[in-house]
C-alpha cells in the first residue's frame, strides 16, 4: 500500500515482515523451565573451572567456556543488583503495560543476576539490596513468565 | 609494511526522517567521500557495507546497497555490526596488501520502523526477550548500576547532554542542536529510570561514507591523509544478569590494543580529543573511565571539571556526538569522519585547535556489550 | 597530486611494521600489488553432524559444538584464540547482533568478534573474513563460525524479504525460482536437459551416503528417483533441490609462523576471489551461466597462480543450491568449454575416483545450514589438503578450490593448497 506524503511528493511504500518463529530451548534451558513448570523450583548450573554459578543455567560457560553439567538448586529469593521502572510502550513486545519495573536479581545461591519482573512493589521506592522473592503463576506452560515477577520478601 | 590512511568522508544530514531511500542515502555518501578525496569509483578497489536486516527490514540487506556504493564493480563484503567495525574490515582487507583502497559505507533509517521492536530482538529469545527489554530499558539498568556504584549523580550525567546538544549547533550534520539547561535535562519525561528523554539519543537516518586508502596510494591522492596508528575491538559476554554492567572492561581491552598498537602511553594527555558513543548520556562518563581518561567511577567529576568541554583539556564529542544524532550502525562510523575532518583542521566552528591526535569510538549490542576503539593522527 | 603534508614515515610505519611479511608478490588483475601481507594456513575445522532439526540444542550450543569440534582438531583451547569472526542469516532465527549473542558459543568473554553476513554467502564470507583477519597481521589465529538454524522458521519466507520491497517482493518464489530460470536459458542454450543435473544429484547425494557422516541427506539416490519426484519450479524437481538444514562449522585461521607450531600440514590459503554483481534477479536475465562465478574463479586462480583448473585442480567443494547449478556452472570454473557441462558431469570425471572429484562431501545439496554452508566448502577442501577428510579423502590432494553462492547470484572462491605457492 503507498501512501502520499504531503508537500514534497515522497512516497512510502507500507509493509510487513510477519514471521513465526520456534526456538529450540537446548537440553540445559529445558531443564530450567521444567522445573519451574512442574516444581516451582529455579536452577542455576555451576562452572568446574571458575566455581561461578550462573542463572538461567547455560551449557557453556560464558567466561572460560568449559562445559557445565553441574546443576544447582536455587532459592526463591534474592537480592536486587539494579532496576528500571519502564514508562513509555512499545508494541506487541511488553509483558505489562507501563509503568511497570524490570530488574536483576541476585538469587541467593547463585553468582550472577537474574532479568526479570518486578510486581506487587511501589514504583517509586524501589531500591538496590532490596531482597525480593519470586511469584509464581499457579498455571504453568513451561518459561520465563511462569514466574509472574519478584516482590518484596 | 606500509601505513593505511582515511582519504576521504561523507555524511549526510542525520534527520528525524530522510525523505530519501536506502540506497540513495549510501549513492550520496558515496559520492561525497569520493568528491573529498578527489578520486573516482573507478579508484575503489574493493568495498565493506555496514547494513542491519532488522533495521532494514530485508533479509541480505547488503543488497540494497550494492549497486549505489559501486560494490558491483569490486570484491565487497557486509558488516553486520557499527561502522567503527567495518572500517577494522576494511583496513585488514588493504594490509593484507590485496587491495589498495577501501570504501567503507554504513547507513539506515530508524524512521522506517518501530525502533523497541528492531532492539528488543537483541536479547535472548529463551530467557530475556519476553521481558519486554529494548536498547532504553537495558540502558536504564546499566545506567542506575554504574551510578549506584559509584555515586554518580543525574546532574552530572545531564551535564553530557547540555554539553553534546550544544555542541551539536557547531555540526552542520547534527539532528539535534538544542540550548538546553541542566534543570531542563532533569524536568524532561522520565522514559525508564534514571534515563529522561534528552539523556536518550534520538531516533535518526543517514548514512556515511569513508574511504581508506594504503600509504602509496595516500600519500599520492590526499592533501591531508589522517592515519590509523591504533586499533581494537572487544566485547563482554551477552546476558545481562552474567554482566557486570557497571564495568567497562571490555571498552579497557580494546582501547588497551589501540593504545599499544599507537603508541600511547597515557592517553589523557597525548589525546587531543575523543569522539565517542554516547547512546545515553551516561554512556559518555562510563566510556571516559574504560578509555582512561581517569579512573573507574571518576567521569562524574570529570564532567564537573569542565575537562570534556569545548576548550578543556580534551574535549569529548565536539560534534555532538550520537546524543545529537543516532542513525544506527552509523554512528560510529560519523564518530570516524568527524575525527578525520578534526584532525585535517576542516571541523569549522567545531574545530579543536591544534588537534593532532583524536580518538574515535563505536559500540554493538546492548549495553555497550562490544566496543570498537580508534587512534587516528594527522 | 603532490602530497603536501609532511607525515613522519617512522611513527606512522612503526604501528603496523611486519617483519613477517614474505615477498610473494601479489598479482590482481594484472597489477603488481606489492607485498602480501602475511601468509595464512587453515589448521583445523569442527562441524556437527547437520540435520533437519536438532531439538537437543539451542543456537548457542550448537555453535559450541563445531567451536569444541575444530579446537579439539587442532589442539587449542579459546586462550589461543585472537579473534573471531561470525555469520548466519538474521531473519532465519530473528536474533539481532547475533555477534553478541553468539559468545556463549564459545567462551568469548573479552574477545574481540565481528560478525559478516552477505545472504548464502554469508560462509565464504566469513571465511574470507578470517583470512584478512589474519593476513592484516593484526591477529595471529583466528576463529570463523557460520551457522544456521533453519528448522526455527519459515526459510521461504524469510528469504522472500531479500527482495526489493516495492518492485521484486510480491513475485520473487524464494531461492528456488531464480535458479530455475537460469537453468531453463542453459537448457535452451545449449541442449541440457534435467537429466544430466539429475546425475550431479546422485554423484552429490551419493557421495554424502557413502563417505560423510556429518551429512544432512544420507541416502543414495537414482536419476529415476529423481526424474520421478514432483517438479518444485520448474524445471527443478524436488530431488534437484538442497535440503533446508540445521547445523554449525568453525574453522581455524592461523598465520604461517603459528600455523606450521600448530599442524604439521597447513591448508594454505593462496588466491581469493569475489564477485557480487547483481542486485535484482533481471541483471542476470540472458546469462545462461554464473557470470559472478566467472569473475570470481578468474581473480582467485590468478591469485594462486592457476593457469590450467581442470589440470591442477585436485578436488572441489562447490556451493551448488541445485543440481541444475553443477551442470551450468562448470564451465564459469574453467572447468570445461561453454555448454560443455552436460557431457563433462557425464563423463564421471568429477566423480570420486575421477580426475577432478567435486563435493566429496556430498555438497549443498546433502547440506545446507546457510549461515554455515559456505564455510564448511571451505573447511571440506581444508580438509582434504590436510589429509584429514577421512572416509571422502581424495588422495594426495594439493590444490583444492571452495566457493561460496548466495544473494542475487553472487560468488566467492577460495583456492587452499598443501604447496605454500605455486611455481
Amino acid at each position: 500500500m503507498t501512501v502520499e506524503l504531503g508537500d514534497t511528493g515522497t512516497r512510502i511504500h507500507q509493509s510487513r515482515i510477519r514471521l513465526r518463529y520456534n526456538w529450540w530451548l537446548g537440553q540445559v534451558m529445558s531443564r530450567f523451565y521444567r522445573e519451574i513448570k512442574e516444581r516451582c523450583k529455579i536452577f542455576g548450573n555451576k562452572c568446574p573451572e571458575c566455581g561461578l554459578v550462573y542463572v538461567p543455567p547455560k551449557e557453556n560457560c560464558p567466561k572460560c567456556f568449559a562445559k557445565m553439567t553441574e546443576f544447582v538448586e536455587l532459592a526463591d529469593t534474592g537480592t536486587l543488583k539494579t532496576f528500571t521502572v519502564v514508562r513509555y510502550p512499545v508494541p506487541f513486545i511488553q509483558p505489562r503495560n507501563p509503568p511497570f519495573a524490570l530488574g536483576v536479581i541476585q538469587l541467593d545461591g547463585a553468582d550472577t543476576g537474574f532479568t526479570h519482573l518486578l510486581g506487587e512493589i511501589d514504583l517509586e521506592k524501589i531500591e538496590i539490596g532490596m531482597r525480593l522473592k519470586a511469584v509464581f503463576r499457579d498455571v504453568r506452560e513451561g518459561n520465563l513468565l511462569d514466574i509472574m515477577f519478584f516482590k518484596p520478601a | 609494511m606500509e601505513g593505511v590512511a582515511i582519504i576521504g568522508v561523507g555524511q549526510t544530514r542525520y534527520l528525524r526522517v530522510n525523505p530519501n531511500s536506502h540506497d540513495e542515502m549510501a549513492f550520496e555518501v558515496t559520492n561525497k567521500a569520493l568528491e573529498d578525496a578527489g578520486l573516482t569509483i573507478e579508484d575503489i578497489d574493493n568495498s565493506v557495507t555496514c547494513t542491519n536486516d532488522f533495521w532494514d527490514g530485508r533479509t541480505i540487506s547488503c543488497m540494497t546497497v550494492t549497486d549505489a556504493t559501486g560494490s558491483s564493480r569490486v570484491p565487497t563484503t557486509n558488516v553486520e555490526g557499527d561502522g567503527t567495525y567495518g572500517v577494522l574490515m576494511g583496513l585488514m582487507r588493504i594490509l593484507s596488501g590485496h587491495h589498495n583502497t577501501t570504501l567503507v559505507v554504513a547507513q539506515s533509517k530508524g524512521s522506517i520502523s518501530i525502533p523497541g521492536l528492531i532492539t528488543n530482538a537483541i536479547f535472548d529469545p529463551l530467557c530475556e526477550r519476553m521481558l519486554g527489554l529494548d536498547a532504553v530499558s537495558s540502558a536504564a539498568l546499566q545506567a542506575r548500576s554504574y551510578m549506584a556504584k559509584y555515586g554518580i549523580t543525574e546532574e552530572q550525567c545531564a551535564k553530557v547532554s547540555v554539553k553534546n546538544h550544544k555542541n551539536a549547533k557547531n555540526n552542520p550534520y547534527a539532528q539535534l542542536p538544542l540550548d538546553i539547561t541542566v534543570e531542563e535535562v532533569l524536568r524532561s519525561r522520565m522514559l525508564a529510570d534514571p534515563i529522561k528523554l534528552l539523556d536518550a539519543s534520538p531516533v535518526s537516518d543517514g548514512a556515511c561514507a569513508v574511504i581508506l586508502a594504503r600509504e602509496s596510494v595516500a600519500k599520492t591522492k590526499c592533501e591531508k591523509p589522517v592515519w590509523i596508528r591504533g586499533v581494537g575491538h572487544c566485547s563482554d559476554t551477552y546476558h545481562l544478569g552474567d554482566r557486570d554492567l557497571s564495568d567497562v572492561g571490555a571498552l579497557a581491552s580494546a582501547a588497551k590494543r589501540a593504545y599499544r598498537m599507537a603508541g600511547i602511553k597515557n592517553p589523557r594527555e597525548e589525546i587531543h580529543l575523543a569522539e565517542i558513543y554516547d547512546a545515553f548520556s551516561y554512556m559518555e562518563l562510563m566510556w571516559m573511565e574504560g578509555l582512561g581518561f581517569c579512573e573507574r567511577g571518576g567521569g562524574g567529576s570529570l564532567v564537573d571539571s569542565g575537562f570534556s568541554e569545548m576548550g578543556g583539556p580534551l574535549p569529548v564529542n565536539p560534534s555532538g556526538g550520537v546524543l545529537s544524532a543516532h542513525p544506527v550502525l552509523v554512528a560510529g562510523l560519523a564518530r570516524i569522519a568527524e575525527a578525520v575532518l578534526q584532525l585535517r583542521g576542516e571541523a569549522g566552528d567545531r574545530q579543536v585547535e591544534g588537534a593532532k591526535v583524536a580518538l574515535a569510538h563505536g559500540i554493538e549490542g546492548a549495553c555497550g556489550q562490544g566496543h570498537c576503539v580508534y587512534v587516528l593522527q594527522k | 597530486m603532490e602530497s603536501k603534508g609532511h607525515v613522519d614515515k617512522a611513527t606512522v610505519c612503526t604501528s603496523f611494521k611486519n617483519e613477517r611479511a614474505i615477498g610473494t608478490l601479489v598479482r590482481f588483475r594484472g597489477k603488481e600489488h606489492g607485498k602480501m601481507g602475511n601468509r595464512v594456513g587453515i589448521v583445523g575445522a569442527g562441524q556437527t553432524h547437520h540435520r533437519s532439526k536438532i531439538p537437543q540444542c539451542n543456537g548457542q550450543e550448537l555453535i559450541g559444538i563445531a567451536v569444541r569440534r575444530a579446537l579439539e582438531s587442532a589442539d587449542l583451547t579459546m586462550k589461543d584464540i585472537d579473534a573471531v569472526v561470525i555469520g548466519n542469516m538474521d531473519h532465519f532465527e530473528s536474533i539481532n547482533y547475533v555477534d553478541m549473542w553468539s559468545v556463549l558459543g564459545f567462551g568469548g568473554y573479552m574477545k574481540p568478534v565481528l560478525k559478516v553476513t552477505t545472504g548464502g554467502t554469508t560462509g565464504s564470507a566469513v571465511g574470507h573474513a578470517a583470512f584478512y583477519h589474519v593476513a592484516s597481521g593484526l591477529f595471529d589465529v583466528v576463529l570463523a563460525i557460520g551457522w544456521e538454524q533453519n528448522s526455527e522458521s519459515d526459510t521461504t519466507a524469510a528469504i522472500v524479504t531479500h527482495c526489493e520491497p516495492l518492485i521484486e517482493r510480491d513475485f520473487y518464489g524464494g531461492a528456488i525460482g531464480g535458479l530455475a530460470a537460469q537453468y531453463s536459458m542453459y537448457m535452451d542454450k545449449y541442449g541440457a536437459t534435467e537429466e544430466d543435473a539429475a546425475h550431479v544429484s546422485v554423484r552429490d547425494r551419493g557421495n554424502a551416503a557413502r563417505y560423510n557422516p556429518y551429512a544432512h541427506l544420507r541416502a543414495e539416490i537414482t536419476v529415476e528417483d529423481v526424474m520421478k519426484s514432483p517438479y518444485i519450479s520448474y524445471p527443478l524437481r524436488l530431488l534437484h533441490m538442497c535440503p533446508r538444514s540445521d547445523g554449525a562449522c568453525a574453522v581455524l585461521f592461523a598465520r604461517e609462523e603459528k600455523a606450521t607450531k600448530i599442524t604439521p600440514k597447513p591448508a594454505w590459503i593462496l588466491g581469493l576471489g569475489s564477485s557480487h554483481r547483481s542486485t535484482y534477479l533481471g541483471d542476470e536475465m540472458g546469462l545462461a551461466g554464473l557470470h559472478s562465478l566467472e569473475i570470481a574463479s578468474k581473480q582467485a586462480y590468478e591469485m594462486a597462480g592457476i593457469r590450467e583448473p581442470f589440470k591442477q585442480i585436485d578436488v572441489a567443494e562447490m556451493y551448488l543450491p541445485a543440481a541444475s547449478a553443477g551442470v551450468s556452472w562448470m564451465e564459469a570454473m574453467g572447468f570445461c568449454e561453454e555448454g560443455g557441462g552436460p557431457a563433462f558431469i557425464r563423463s564421471g570425471v568429477t566423480n570420486m575416483g575421477g580426475d577432478l572429484p567435486i563435493n566429496p562431501s556430498g555438497g549443498v545439496i546433502a547440506t545446507n545450514c546457510i549461515g554455515a554452508t559456505g564455510l564448511i566448502r571451505i573447511g571440506e577442501a581444508a580438509l582434504q589438503i590436510m589429509g584429514k577428510a577421512e572416509e571422502r579423502q581424495v588422495p594426495d590432494a594439493k590444490i583444492a578450490v571452495a566457493t561460496g553462492f548466495g544473494g542475487c547470484f553472487w560468488s566467492d572462491v577460495m583456492i587452499i593448497s598443501s604447496l605454500r605457492q605455486l611455481d
